[in-house]
């Protein structure tokens, strides 16, 4: 059947475009306004042009939020795609374990964030924490609230925690749809367990494991509530990633102009990210 | 109504009109000459509005870019930035 084009469809969308309009498009401009200028109480404004943009970029603090938010996503995904692709291939393929795998490995993708934060805060308190304390017991001085290695750690373990069950869930879906015959074929082969990994599973999983990388890349960029609840960007600025000095800077200090056009910078990095998420989804889609 | 509160700036408005206007323009293009996807030098397929999100996107980046390397005056950026979108129309 031919496909019917009646651009007069159009208008059914018309609605949600009035939406958009209000709750982004308008506010994404209002954002562009305020970051060539210079505000004042009393609503009084001073055009500056790229002022404020020129700042950010020669701001060390910026060069040093996106140098931790680099550190931070680099870190994350270098723990967390190797150990989901390693959890998944633990995991019972039949049986009834399967479901307790696959409950427990989603419980920490359903704790909204702040409370992921605040579990994890309260768990690594050196006085009271029960992780805080095991490791001071050990005979290691432990104290995210001042040490900045120790801080770190515990975003990092937090984060990990949080998101690796994603990347399990993405791999273990990738696993599970390679089709038995592929085994059985390297089985008769004597293939060996890295041989399997490497030419079939690896290859099978390549699609879910781009988008596993993606989503983490995107999401660990963004990343605000749990370093907030869990550290408050602290001890200093140690764990202050792009988002939570973005905050900083708009709220704590209320430099619009600055806080603005750093926004925009930010804004324009995840807009570069979700249009390489969404080519590689689309074009993944397209082969399928 | 009185919009005076949100302190826009003749300069944001011609930014923003000069956008509008490449969405119109854009709109009427593929109106009088509707075109197809077509895979370019990045091996994607791309429609028009594809390479002027492509376009928009790269210039912004030139722009910040010169501001962060070279220095506050933008027409150099901006005659780049031109010549970036020419290039992603003729060949992405």
């Amino acid at each position: 059947m031919d496909k019917v084009v009646n651009n007069r469809a159009w208008f059914m969308v018309l609605p949600v475009l009035v939406l958009v309009a209000f709750n982004a498009v308008i506010p994404l401009m209002t954002v562009v306004n305020y970051s060539v200028q210079e505000s004042f109480a009393g609503n009084v404004f001073f055009f500056e042009g790229s002022k404020w943009f020129e700042q950010v970029l020669h701001s060390e603090r910026f060069h040093a939020a996106l140098g931790r938010q680099f550190l931070f996503t680099g870190i994350i995904l270098a723990i967390e795609i190797p150990l989901g692709v390693a959890i998944a291939l633990a995991m019972p393929r039949r049986g009834p374990w399967v479901s307790v795998c696959l409950v427990l490995m989603a419980l920490p993708l359903l704790i909204p964030w702040n409370v992921v934060g605040a579990i994890w805060n309260i768990f690594a308190l050196p006085s009271y924490g029960l992780l805080g304390r095991t490791i001071n017991a050990l005979g290691i001085s432990f104290n995210f609230t001042r040490d900045v290695f120790d801080a770190w750690f515990t975003l990092i373990l937090m984060d990990v925690w949080h998101w690796t069950s994603l990347v399990v869930l993405l791999a273990y879906a990738g696993l599970m749809a390679i089709p038995d015959a592929y085994y059985q074929a390297a089985k008769i082969d004597g293939a060996s367990r890295w041989a399997v990994f490497r030419y079939i599973q690896l290859p099978k999983m390549r699609r879910v494991l781009t988008i596993a990388v993606l989503l983490r890349l995107m999401d660990s960029f963004m990343i605000y509530t749990e370093p907030f609840v869990l550290t408050g960007g602290g001890p200093g600025n140690a764990t202050t990633l792009l988002s939570i000095d973005l905050v900083k800077m708009a709220q704590g200090q209320f430099d619009l102009g600055p806080a603005a056009a750093m926004s925009l910078i930010y804004f324009l990095m995840v807009l570069a990210m979700s249009w390489v998420f969404y080519t590689v989804m689309t074009r993944e889609e397209a082969r399928t | 109504m009185n919009l005076s509160w949100m302190a826009w700036t003749p300069t944001t408005a011609a930014f923003f009109i000069s956008i509008a206007l490449m969405l119109v323009g854009m709109t009427v293009w593929q109106i009088v000459a509707p075109s197809e996807e077509r895979i370019g030098v990045l091996r994607i397929p791309t429609t028009p509005g594809d390479r002027l999100f492509l376009t928009l996107l790269g210039a912004a980046y030139i722009h910040l870019a010169w501001l962060g390397l070279v220095g506050p005056s933008l027409w150099w950026a901006l005659a780049i930035s031109v010549l970036y979108g020419l290039a992603v129309f003729r060949w992405v």
